[in-house]
Formats: C-alpha cells, sequence, structure tokens
C-alpha cells in the first residue's frame, strides 16, 4: 500500500504530502519554529529508507512536538504527557514487527518523562527517539524546561535560569542508546540521513534537533526571529562526528555541536528476552509470533 | 469464542487469590501485563513473568505505576490483551492512565489489590478503600466497570469477565480485590478451556478507506484496528472526532463525553452482577462485597437464628453501581446495613439509590483487618428495630 502513496514523480505533488494529513492543515505551529521543518526531514527521511509504511507506527507525548502524531499519516498515537516512551514501549513488545518512532518535544521526553527515557536507553528498547529541543515549553507559554540554557529568561525564571540544565546526548549515550546524534532545523539534510541511519539500528536511538520558538524562546531572550536563528545554526554549528558527549552542552548563545555521537551495538531488549527464555526454558518456550490475536471474524 | 487452551490450566488447584487472577487473564487471553512490584499484589504478575514465556507473551516490569498504566495499552494498540496489577500507591499513580484508556476506548483491565491507606497506609493489610477512586479517580467525566471477587475462584471466573466486558465496551475494567481475597489460599477449579468464555476485540472489518475509528455505527461502542494493518487510524487524549482526529468544541465534546457515559450506563442492568439470599419479606437486607461479604455472611447467619428476617445483597460489580436493584429492594425493606472496610464509601451509592425509602446504616472500618462479625451483626439488630421510612 506504501508505493502508491509516494508519487516523487509528480513535480506537482511536495513529495512530503503523501506522509502528511492534509485534511488537518494548516497545522498549530507558529511561523519561524522549526517543528515543521523536522517533519519534512523525517518525511525525506521515510523516502529515502524506502521504510514500509504500513509496519512503522508514531507516538507522541505532549507539547508542540507532541503534535506530529496528529500530522504525519501513519498509525499514530498522541498519549499523555512524557508517556510517548512507556506506550511506544509496550506497542514494540506486543508486535515486534513494528518500526516504532517516538517523536516528542525536550520538556516532554526529559522533564516529565525523564525516567522512561533513562529506562528505555537501559534497556534498549528497539525505539528511535526523535527529541524536537526548542529549549523551553512552549506550548504552554515559555517556561523553563530541562533543557533551558544557564542564564536565558523564561516566564517561569523572569530573572533568568540559575540552574543547570540536561545535555541530553550525554544523559542518553550514559543509559545506554545505541545511536545518538543532534542537529539543528539548519541541517535538514544531515537530520535526514541521521533518521534513516537510526531505522538501519536494533535498539534505543536518539536524534536531537535544536529547533527555535521564535515565539518564546528567541523573543523573550532578544535572540530574534526564526531566520536569526537560522543564522546563528549556520554560524556556530560545528559538526564534530564522535565528539564525546560530555562535551557537547548547550549554551544560550555558544557553539553548538553538532554530528553523530554514538552509533554502538548491543542486543536490544526483545533480543536479550529471547535470548535468556531460550536459555532457560529451552523446548518450553513459546514465541509470542506464533500467537494469533484473537479478534472479531 | 472459546479460551485458547494454551493459557488455560486446567485442573484443581489449591492457590491463593493473586495466582487465581493471573490464571484468569492467561485464560482470558491475556498475552501481556506491565507491572510495578507493590505488596499485596505484586504475586499476580510474579506468576504472570513465569508462565507466559511458555504461552507466548510478554511481561515487562517498569520504572514505576505511570509506565506500567501506558505500557499496556501500547500493547493492546498493537494487538495484545493486556493488564496491570497494583495496589493503592501505585493505583493512585495510575488514575491519568485509567482517564486515557476512557478517553481513547483502550479495552483493559486494571486490577488493585487493596490496602490500608492514605498514602503508604498498611501495605500488607486489607480495605476497599479505593472504591470511590476506582470510579472517580481520574480527572473530567467518564465510566468505568469495576468487579469486586471474595475468594480465590472468584478471582480467577471474574478476572476472565473483567476481560470480557473490557473487550466488549472498550472501557478499562478495575479489578478491585482487597489483601485478604488476594493472599487467601483455596480450592481454585479451573475448567477446560471448551468451557470458558471468551470475548474477542471487536475488530473492524472494514477496508481502510471506509474505516473511521470513532464511528460507532449507532451501537456506542467503535471497532477497532491495531497498529500495522495499514489503517493508518489516529488516537489521541485530547477531545476528538469520528475520525480519531482532535476537534476541541464544545459540541464534539458533548457528544464524546455523553457516549462514553452512556455506552455504559446504557448497559448497566447487562453488566449488573450481584449474589442475593432470602430477599423475599426481608426487613433488612445487607449489603456487603469482597472479604467483608464473607464476615457478613456469619453475622446474617446468626442474625437469623435469633429470628430476625435479614437478605443478603452480594455486589459483584460496584459500578456502575447497580441502583435499580437497590431502589427496588428500597420500597419493600426497613432497611440497609452496609459494612465495608472504608470509613463509607459504596454506602452512599445505595444511600442515593434508596432515595430515602428505607433506612440505610453503615458498618465502617478503618482497615488493617476485617470486621468481627458481632460488630455487622449489632447493626443488624439496631437497623430492624427502625421504623420503616
Amino acid at each position: 500500500m506504501s508505493d502508491s502513496l509516494i508519487d516523487i514523480g509528480n513535480p506537482a505533488v511536495n513529495p512530503v504530502e503523501p506522509f502528511l494529513r492534509t485534511d488537518r492543515m494548516p497545522h498549530i505551529w507558529c511561523p519561524g519554529c522549526g517543528i515543521g521543518t523536522t517533519v519534512n526531514s523525517f518525511a525525506r527521511a521515510l523516502i529515502d529508507s524506502k521504510i514500509d509504511l504500513g509496519s512503522l507506527a508514531l507516538v507522541s507525548g505532549i507539547g508542540c512536538t507532541g503534535r506530529v502524531a496528529g500530522y504525519v499519516k501513519l498509525d499514530s498515537f498522541h498519549t499523555t504527557h512524557g508517556r510517548a516512551i512507556p506506550f511506544a514501549t509496550g506497542l514494540k513488545l506486543a508486535n515486534p514487527k513494528l518500526n516504532v518512532v517516538v517523536y516528542s518535544g525536550d520538556g516532554d521526553l526529559s522533564a516529565i518523562g525523564g525516567n522512561h527515557l533513562i529506562h528505555a536507553a537501559r534497556r534498549n528498547i528497539d525505539l528511535k527517539v526523535i527529541c524536537v529541543n526548542n529549549l523551553i515549553y512552549a506550548m504552554t507559554g515559555g517556561q523553563t524546561a530541562p533543557t533551558t540554557p544557564d542564564h536565558s529568561t523564561t516566564s517561569t525564571n523572569p530573572y533568568g535560569v540559575f540552574e543547570p540544565s540536561f545535555n541530553l546526548p550525554h544523559l542518553v549515550e550514559a543509559a545506554g542508546a545505541v545511536y545518538v546524534a543532534r542537529w539543528t532545523t539548519f541541517h535538514v539534510r544531515q537530520l535526514s540521513r541521521s533518521i534513516g541511519e537510526a531505522f538501519q539500528k536494533k535498539g534505543f536511538s536518539f536524534i536531537e534537533v535544536i529547533s527555535p520558538c521564535p515565539t518564546l524562546y528567541q523573543r523573550r531572550n532578544k535572540l530574534g526571529d526564526g531566520l536569526d536563528t537560522m543564522k546563528y545554526y549556520k554560524e556556530k554549528s560545528k559538526v564534530r562526528h564522535g565528539a564525546p558527549t560530555s562535551e557537547v552542552g548547550l549554551t544560550m548563545t555558544g557553539e553548538i555541536i553538532v554530528g553523530k555521537f554514538v552509533d554502538r551495538d548491543r542486543p536490544d531488549y526483545g533480543t536479550m528476552m529471547r535470548a535468556q527464555f531460550t536459555e532457560s526454558l529451552g523446548e518450553k518456550f513459546v514465541e509470542q509470533d506464533e500467537q494469533e490475536v484473537p479478534v472479531c471474524s | 469464542m472459546k479460551a485458547d487452551p494454551r493459557g488455560v490450566l486446567t485442573g484443581i488447584h489449591f492457590i491463593d487469590g493473586d495466582h487465581a487472577c493471573c490464571e484468569g487473564a492467561l485464560a482470558a487471553g491475556a498475552r501481556f501485563a506491565a507491572g510495578y512490584p507493590i505488596t499485596p499484589s505484586t504475586e499476580v504478575v510474579e506468576r504472570f513473568a513465569s508462565r507466559v514465556p511458555k504461552v507466548g507473551g510478554t511481561f515487562i516490569q517498569m520504572e514505576d505505576e505511570l509506565a506500567a498504566s501506558i505500557t499496556l495499552q501500547g500493547a493492546v494498540w498493537g494487538g495484545a490483551k493486556a493488564f496491570t496489577v497494583t495496589s493503592g500507591p501505585g493505583f493512585s499513580l495510575m488514575m491519568e492512565h485509567i482517564g486515557y484508556a476512557a478517553m481513547t476506548e483502550t479495552p483493559c483491565v486494571f486490577v488493585d489489590v487493596q490496602r490500608g491507606g492514605p498514602s503508604t497506609g498498611l501495605p500488607t493489610l486489607p480495605a476497599q478503600a479505593d472504591m470511590m477512586q476506582a470510579r472517580w479517580g481520574s480527572h473530567g467525566d467518564y465510566e468505568i466497570i469495576a468487579l469486586c471477587p471474595n475468594s480465590p475462584q472468584e478471582c480467577f471466573d471474574l478476572t476472565i469477565k473483567a476481560f470480557n466486558l473490557a473487550e466488549e465496551f472498550r472501557v478499562p475494567v478495575m479489578f478491585m480485590m482487597d489483601e485478604v481475597v488476594g493472599h487467601m489460599t483455596e480450592k481454585v477449579v479451573i475448567p477446560p478451556a471448551d468451557q470458558i468464555e471468551v470475548v474477542p476485540r471487536k475488530h473492524t472489518r472494514k477496508s481502510v478507506e471506509d474505516y473511521l475509528p470513532y464511528d460507532t455505527n449507532g451501537d456506542q461502542v467503535p471497532e477497532m484496528a491495531h497498529a500495522g494493518e495499514g489503517y493508518n487510524f489516529h488516537v489521541t487524549g485530547l477531545t476528538h472526532d469520528e475520525h480519531g482526529y482532535p476537534n476541541m468544541t464544545p459540541q464534539v465534546q458533548d457528544k464524546l463525553v455523553r457516549r462514553l457515559q452512556n455506552k455504559i450506563r446504557d448497559a448497566a442492568d447487562r453488566i449488573a452482577m450481584f449474589e442475593e439470599e432470602q430477599l423475599d419479606g426481608a426487613d433488612v437486607v445487607v449489603v456487603s462485597y469482597g472479604i467483608t461479604s464473607r464476615v457478613a455472611q456469619r453475622a446474617i447467619g446468626v442474625a437469623r437464628e435469633q429470628g430476625l428476617r435479614v437478605g443478603k445483597l452480594r455486589l459483584i460489580t460496584a459500578w456502575p453501581f447497580p441502583e435499580k436493584k437497590i431502589r427496588e429492594l428500597a420500597a419493600k425493606v426497613k432497611a440497609f446495613v452496609v459494612p465495608e472496610l472504608n470509613l463509607g464509601q459504596m454506602v452512599r451509592e445505595v444511600e442515593r439509590a434508596a432515595a430515602g425509602q428505607a433506612k440505610t446504616f453503615a458498618v465502617s472500618h478503618a482497615g488493617g483487618g476485617v470486621h468481627r462479625p458481632e460488630d455487622i451483626l449489632k447493626v443488624i439488630v439496631e437497623a430492624s428495630r427502625c421504623q420503616t421510612a
């Protein structure tokens, strides 16, 4: 079914259009917001990787990026705040044939969902996590997130943020992710390529995309508009593949280290589970795939 | 349809309620559980973890109850029958996702082996104080179904019923055990698989083009599809239309939330299960559920020996509350006596349904043990002396 949807030969059709619920447009994102750009890169990664769309499910949490699930023409789940990863865990384990993508924001994944993030990485659940990091809680009006850089101003730190922020690539590498990359919304092709690479990995993959929030973060911190942010990303981003993640922390106006930081292999949760049961139970172990889900006939 | 024999441990067993609940889940076709350890419920998933790799399925111990209660819902949309098991403090954490299951109409079962609260309370001792939480714990208007077993045998039988109701109505079903029933060991008879009725998932037969995920076709319960089948459907906890798309207007909210409520309320009589005894000609009816019903049985017996006309109504379905039954009885009896291991929860429902036609007497207990039969007897005697309301 997927092949008929991809009509990249027709110049009148935007190549990513078949991946979108065009009946839901216009979307809710502000002018200059980077989330739509990331969706474009994601759709192009789907085209390039020729992944079977029928086996692809996308799970989001709550927030601006959480709305991605509503706009992609896939089996898509808009879950509760912070819980996209555990929902996706159940989806993947119940049907291991699915390719499950978690697409959510920095606050959703690393604050309220932080516990799930590190445990999914530890277990090496086979999920592709795309984390759009706009450095702030945007949907609710610009409050401090765990990723908000030191000294920026937010609606809940009106005199400046004084608590240290998370370096997400460092966090997920330490927790066990097998693939960790970071790009900005300026790096649309590199981002697309990284998403394609993550689809080739079996295990917990994490791609952070630094993305502007001109309405709240940039404006409140006098960092200009969306275009100014693109210039900043262009001028201050430095590609350092394999950079130690301990060195890739973000500041408000400093250098942004981007690239593929981690690409390693270790068995994912499902593989380890099957190996353990095979070893311990021998012939008594019954593979889940043999079960037919009982449905109305 | 009949149960898959691979999950059915046919035979006569001597097991506790927690283990019987696990066997009920397996017999019902549950092949996925997500849990987090908490006394006095953990034995359910411990047994599941041991059994399910030999049956074909998955248990995952999650990092907390917030995760467990949504992981199981991911599994349901992946095609499994799934459940989680917890007790008071964990049940509190799961409220968010009981609301999500109600809103997204995800069929699933939440087992709550009740212990004393509030907060950490009495981890190893019984209570029945989560009954209102089971009904009202998540925010917003919704309906759930709640069942109350009073023996290990019922932990088996009614767990199957809980899964069947979940599938029929696409609703989260609360399985309200208590510590005593969970840890009580008795004879449990597990019948052959071909004697166990299992309700299959209400899966759509429509084509991809014709399928609307939340179109009800007039019978209030929409048809499901699973991820990976090509339907490209959307599920959200936001107020949504029949496409499953967010639509946050008062009109769509009204239509959706009333349907979520009415699909259960309209079927309340069909869902209601109770055990009754000597209700005809009774002056007093003892209304109880769970372990308290077994203590009450002793008090009822002694009262009858004393010549009192006492009927028994044991609630097996707590929610939706069988108010029609109570209303009918209220017109005939002098009083209801409602013993429960809390300071007054279901008694309020009895009082509401009786609507002044009969008096209502609570026999409260803060939990940590069960009632003494004489405490219930005392109130039965008092109630039988009261003037008709």
